[in-house]
This record gives C-alpha cells, sequence and structure tokens, in this order.
C-alpha cells in the first residue's frame, strides 16, 4: 500500500503527471475573478471567502478525471484489482494522492491568493483550517465521481455533473466557516461540520469508489 | 409464487398490460376533479387572493418530486441486492418523471413566489434543496445514457442514487444550516405544506395529491414497460452481432 | 490420466491433460489441479461461453485457440475474477490466478528496476532476481519505460507473472510484439515456470513450441444463440 503510495506520487510529481495544474487554475481564478467583479476592495473582501472555496473546488475537480483513467488505459487498474491489495485500500490510495497534489498545494496557496483579493486577515485561519479539512473529502468523494466514469472516453463532463452537487455540503460548510471568519465571528460549528463531512466520506467513499470500479472492471 | 416473479420482464409485461389505462384514467379523474375543485370551487384566501391556487399543482407535484426519488433508491437497492432487471429499468424510468415533476414544483413555486415574496426566486432552504434535487437528477440521467453496456449502467447508476440519497439528505441539512448563517431570522415564510390549511382548501388538495400519485405510477409502469421493449431490443440486436 | 469435458451433449470434445512434474517450488501450492466445470461466462450483456469444462494439472499448459471473438479473453478474464461467472464452478480461488491482459500495465515514466520493485512489494515478493533472470532484463534494468521497444516492455510486463508468485498463469495473447528469439525465451519462461509445478493457460494464436501442452478449441462452446434461459429479455414470445 505504501509502494502504491510513492508510486503514485512520484508519477504525479514527473512529466505528463500534471502536478501544479491545479494550483496555476486557482491562480488564474483569483486573478480573473476582480477583472469580472471590479477592483474596489470592500466588494473583493466580502466575496473573497466565497471565491477562493468555489475557486478550490474548481480546481480540485479539473484533475479527477485522472485519477484512474491512465491506470485504466494502460491495464494497471485490471492487474491491481486482481493483486493481493483491497480494492478499497487502492481507491483511498489514489484519492490520497490526488488530495497530495492539489488538496494541500490548494490549501496552501490560500492565503497568499488571499491577498490579491483582499481576504481580511482575520479570516486567514477559518479558511486555511476549512480547506485543510474539507479539501480531503473533495478528494475521496471526487475519486468517487472518476470512478463512475472511467470506462468512458470523454467523461470530464459528466464527473462535474455527478461530483458537484455532492460536493454541496462540503462547499456550504467550508465557505461558511471562512465567512464567518471573515466577519469576526465564531467558526468553530461549521469547521466541525466540515472535519464530520470528511471523516465520514474518508472512510466510507473507498468501499463505494471500489465496487464501481469493479462494476466498470467487469 | 412470490411477489419477485414480476421481476421477470415477461411476466411484468403480462401483468402490467391492463394497469397502465387502469391508473391512466383513475389520474385523469382525480387530477380533474382536485384541480376543478380546488381552481373554481374553493373561496380565495383573505391574504394571497386567488394566487394561493396555485398550491393544487405545486404541492403534488414537488411531494411526487422527492417520491420519484425514493422509489428510485429502493429499485437501485433492489437491483444491487437481488439482480432483478425490472427493477434497475424501473429506476431509470422514474427519473425522467422525477425530473418533470421536480421543474413544475419548481416553476409553479416561482410564479407564486413573485405576487407573494416580490421575487421568483429565492435562496431559501427549501427552494435550495429542491434545486439541488435537480442537478441529482440529471446527473443520475446523464450517467444512464453515458454508459453503453446496460448492466454496468444499472449498477453504477444505483450505487450513484445510493450515494446521492446520503449527500442529498446531508444537502438539506447543510442549507438550512447556511441560510441560517447567511440572514438571521429569515424574511422569507413558506407556506406550502397542508398542515396550516383549513379543510376547505385540504380536500381538494388531497384530492390532487392522489391523482398526481396515480399519475406518477401510471407513467412509471409505461415508461418501465417502454425500457424493457428497448432493452429486450438491444439484446437481440446483440444477439444478432453475435450470430454473424 | 485423463479428463473429460463435462459438457453435455459435446462428448467427442475430449482432452488429455498428461501430466509433467518438474522440481516443486516450496511457494507454489503443489497437487493442485485447476478444474473448471460447466463454466459460463458473459461479455458486456451476451453470453458468450457455456459449459466449459477442462482440468490443468501441475506442470502443464493448456493452450486455448478460436477464432477472434470466441471467448479467450472472457474467460480468462472471467478466471481471473475480473468477471464473475453466470454459471459453474472452479476448484480454485482467483488469487491462485495471475491475469496478463492485452495491456501492458506499464507506467511509461519509472525504470524497470522501479517498476519490478513496485510490483514485488504488491505481491509481497521478497526479491526480483527470479523475475530479472526468467525475461532476462538486467541490461534494462536503469532503462525508462519510455524508451523500451514493444518487445522489451512486453518482457517487463510479463515478468510481473514471476513476481506474483501465483500457481496459475493466465495469459491473453502473450507474444504479440515479441520477436522469434523473445517468443521462444518466453516459452522457455513459462516451462520453467511449469517446471516449478506451476500451470498456465494462454490463449495465442501461434505455435510457443511448448513441450506437454494441451490444446483445447474454445469454438464448441460458445454460447447458443438462442440461449433463452441466462437472459430474460431473450424470451421467444413477443413482449
Amino acid at each position: 500500500m505504501i509502494a502504491l503510495v510513492k508510486r503514485d506520487l512520484a508519477l504525479a510529481i514527473r512529466a505528463g503527471g500534471g502536478f501544479g495544474l491545479g494550483l496555476a487554475f486557482f491562480l488564474i481564478l483569483c486573478v480573473l475573478v476582480p477583472f469580472g467583479v471590479g477592483p474596489e476592495p470592500a466588494l473583493l473582501a466580502r466575496i473573497a471567502p466565497g471565491i477562493l472555496w468555489v475557486g478550490a473546488l474548481l480546481a480540485a475537480l479539473l484533475s479527477l478525471d485522472r485519477i484512474f483513467q491512465f491506470d485504466y488505459e494502460d491495464g494497471t487498474l485490471e492487474v491491481l484489482a486482481t493483486a493481493p491489495l483491497p480494492l478499497e485500500g487502492v481507491a483511498l490510495v489514489k484519492a490520497l494522492a490526488h488530495w497530495v497534489t492539489t488538496g494541500l498545494p490548494l490549501t496552501l496557496a490560500a492565503a497568499p491568493l488571499g491577498m490579491l483579493l483582499n481576504l481580511p486577515a482575520q479570516a486567514v485561519p477559518a479558511l486555511v483550517l476549512g480547506l485543510a479539512l474539507g479539501t480531503p473529502a473533495l478528494s475521496v468523494i471526487g475519486a468517487f465521481g472518476a470512478a463512475l466514469t472511467v470506462g468512458l472516453k470523454r467523461g470530464g463532463l459528466l464527473i462535474s455533473l455527478l461530483v458537484l452537487p455532492l460536493y454541496m455540503p462540503t462547499l456550504l460548510y467550508g465557505a461558511d466557516a471562512a465567512r464567518r471568519g471573515a466577519a469576526g465571528l465564531e467558526a468553530s460549528t461549521p469547521l466541525l461540520l466540515l472535519a464530520g463531512i470528511s471523516a465520514a466520506a474518508v472512510a466510507l467513499m473507498p468501499f463505494v469508489t471500489a465496487a464501481a470500479l469493479r462494476m466498470n472492471l467487469r | 409464487m412470490s411477489i419477485w416473479k414480476y421481476a421477470n420482464p415477461k411476466q411484468f409485461m403480462h401483468s402490467t398490460a391492463w394497469l397502465v389505462p387502469l391508473f391512466s384514467y383513475a389520474a385523469a379523474g382525480f387530477i380533474a376533479v382536485g384541480l376543478i375543485w380546488g381552481f373554481f370551487f374553493t373561496p380565495d384566501d383573505f391574504r394571497q387572493g386567488s394566487t394561493v391556487k396555485i398550491i393544487y399543482l405545486h404541492v403534488p407535484s414537488a411531494l411526487m418530486a422527492i417520491n420519484a426519488w425514493f422509489m428510485m433508491l429502493v429499485a437501485s437497492l433492489i437491483w444491487l441486492i437481488r439482480r432483478h432487471h425490472v427493477s434497475a429499468l424501473a429506476a431509470r424510468a422514474a427519473a425522467p418523471i422525477g425530473v418533470v415533476m421536480t421543474l413544475i414544483a419548481l416553476f409553479t413555486g416561482a410564479v407564486w413566489g413573485e405576487p407573494m415574496w416580490g421575487t421568483w426566486w429565492a435562496w431559501d432552504p427549501r427552494l435550495t434543496s429542491f434545486l439541488i434535487l435537480f442537478l441529482f437528477y440529471l446527473g443520475y440521467i446523464a450517467l444512464w445514457q453515458a454508459i453503453e453496456t446496460q448492466d454496468v449502467a444499472a449498477d453504477l447508476t444505483s450505487i450513484l442514487c445510493l450515494v446521492g440519497s446520503v449527500f442529498a439528505v446531508l444537502s438539506r441539512y447543510a442549507v438550512n444550516f447556511w441560510n441560517q448563517g447567511l440572514h438571521q431570522g429569515t424574511s422569507v415564510p413558506v407556506a406550502t405544506g397542508g398542515r396550516t390549511v383549513d379543510d376547505v382548501f385540504f380536500v381538494p388538495l388531497v384530492i390532487s395529491m392522489i391523482g398526481f400519485g396515480l399519475l406518477f405510477v401510471a407513467l412509471v409502469l409505461l415508461r418501465t414497460r417502454t425500457e424493457i421493449r428497448h432493452r429486450r431490443l438491444h439484446a437481440l440486436l446483440a444477439r444478432e452481432r453475435a450470430a454473424q | 490420466m485423463s479428463h473429460k469435458y463435462a459438457r453435455k451433449g459435446h462428448s467427442s470434445n475430449r482432452q488429455r491433460c498428461a501430466g509433467f512434474h518438474g522440481p516443486p517450488l516450496s511457494a507454489m501450492r503443489i497437487g493442485m489441479e485447476f478444474t473448471v466445470t460447466d463454466l459460463a461466462c458473459r461479455r458486456g450483456e451476451l453470453t458468450v461461453l457455456s459449459g466449459v469444462g477442462f482440468s490443468v494439472l501441475p506442470g502443464n499448459a493448456l493452450v486455448l485457440r478460436g477464432p477472434n471473438g470466441s471467448g479467450k479473453t472472457t474467460l480468462l478474464r472471467c478466471l481471473a475474477g475480473l468477471t464473475p461467472p453466470v454459471a459453474g464452478r472452479l476448484s480454485f480461488e482467483s488469487d491462485q490466478v495471475a491475469y496478463a491482459g492485452h495491456a501492458d500495465a506499464l507506467k511509461t515514466q519509472m525504470t524497470v528496476q522501479e517498476t519490478l520493485s513496485f510490483w514485488a512489494r504488491v505481491y509481497g515478493a521478497a526479491h526480483t532476481n527470479a523475475a530479472i533472470e526468467r525475461f532476462t532484463l538486467a541490461s534494462l534494468l536503469t532503462r525508462r519505460i519510455d524508451t523500451l521497444s514493444a518487445g522489451q516492455k512486453r518482457r517487463v510486463s510479463l515478468s510481473r507473472l514471476v513476481l506474483s508468485g501465483r500457481p496459475l498463469w493466465a495469459l491473453d495473447e502473450p507474444t504479440v510484439s515479441l520477436d522469434t528469439n523473445a517468443v521462444a525465451q518466453f516459452a522457455s519462461a513459462v516451462e520453467a515456470h511449469l517446471a516449478s509445478g506451476g500451470a498456465a493457460l494462454i490463449a495465442t494464436h501461434i505455435d510457443l513450441g511448448l513441450r506437454d501442452a494441451q490444446v483445447m478449441d474454445l469454438t464448441p462452446f460458445r454460447a447458443d444463440v438462442d440461449h433463452t434461459t441466462l437472459d430474460p429479455f431473450l424470451s421467444e414470445d413477443a413482449f
């Protein structure tokens, strides 16, 4: 299992792995928003938590179809499915690799990019903590969507349609925590709910992901 | 023989042939009575005027929009556990009906909301939940259409329905929480639901609700029969190709 | 010893699987016979094979033949546990089957050494020496997969079978893109596996020159096209 983590991370970082693509997308989004809504600092400060969360969500979404697609196409997934590893574990490891290459960098980049959007400094802890707690849920839920569409030639658009409604609760609590932080309010309730969603998703989603993979390999 | 004998496509086709017209006529009767009674033979509300009468379309369609998803959930579970093809096809057949019911509920809600609240749309928890339900339906239908192998499509959509149900419930609670978080003391009262309604409005509403329920059953049966025929065509064509 | 195919109405389909016992490897379960009885498998929605029965003894190879679409891949995927069988019995679990499909299942950005040690860890193999030796990969170890020729990739891919330590190899067209030399080399790797008490099922069109290999044609097991009991949607009366 650890070998699989190492391999997936190595593959993501080497050429063609697409590491940093999500991060670049996140940056561009944060640059484009002020062009769209105007440079007024008060307005930007007000919408910054929401923009950062939606941006993180879309950046995570962007790389979802890569989670299983390459392994499916080159036959690795078949070999892994017949290997002594539990497929649930494989699904979790794949989601973990996705999180390390997108969720984690997004969490770390959120604070500096928040400055571009004039995010109030007091919102930063709730925002960063919220992303750290919420992005694992985005990765494991996204892995489920990727497993559903792995057999399809052009699954990218369909993944968005399947996964975005599932992202709704995570986004609501995450953005709410950041907004409360910006307003100087106590943000622990949404953060705890966010942690609960992430914990439940990490514990349960690999099972349905593995089930979907098995169905697709049939 | 148990109830599961109806899970055989041929048996299902045989047994439901006479049920479709029966449910259709019953639905037409109940809806006609419910709507005519509701529209023309109930007094205007003292506060809302005659706009309240859209309730006879709005509430039954909203109810069916949710019930259709429940039906899909049960049918998906039966497919995953007992592998009855008719069950999977019934779930597939119910989804577009659920979408239409959701759209009717959203549309009539908007038409009702404009004179009452002065806006077509508000991010009220109930409204938002219905919009999310609509998105879930869209994803479900899109997944069915994207996958060519019918059994695999049935498997994957069933599991999506299961996971989607859990997240739909989560979203419902999340939306409640979020709306409170946004505007403390919500300013948009939602007058849906039959609980606060007087008997004079309530009886035609119940008749209309029964009518929509019958309509749903009739449509699901009809569409399931179509799906079974479609599936048979698919199987026959696959056999032809294999025989060549 | 001889084993009959367990298919009703096809008594002419007999297959002798004579045993050849080489020196056993302790890692493998020895003396285990791989028997398939009355197996039916499906590809997509269509049941393509039915009534498949055969038996392979340790030390033996069974070569599967049949035209394209006759169900060779379907059978091997079913035995590997990827597709659940429609009917029938297997005397073994799918975790005793090492499956090698059409695709090489290699990552172009990794070196041969990395690939081998990764799969060795997945299968819990102690070392990669046997795999390197059997497929003569020693000179390729530091090369990246994307610099290898198609035949070399194939060899790296097949060496995973050795790493798996599983007794029954299920190989789907393993010699695709291998030249004559490499085919001979592959055949000797299979023979070494058989000699150590393993068994192999090989779907192939070419003659591998294996000693003691039995040949089975899958054409007689093709599921009858009017086979209605397995698909409820293919009932004879219209609906």
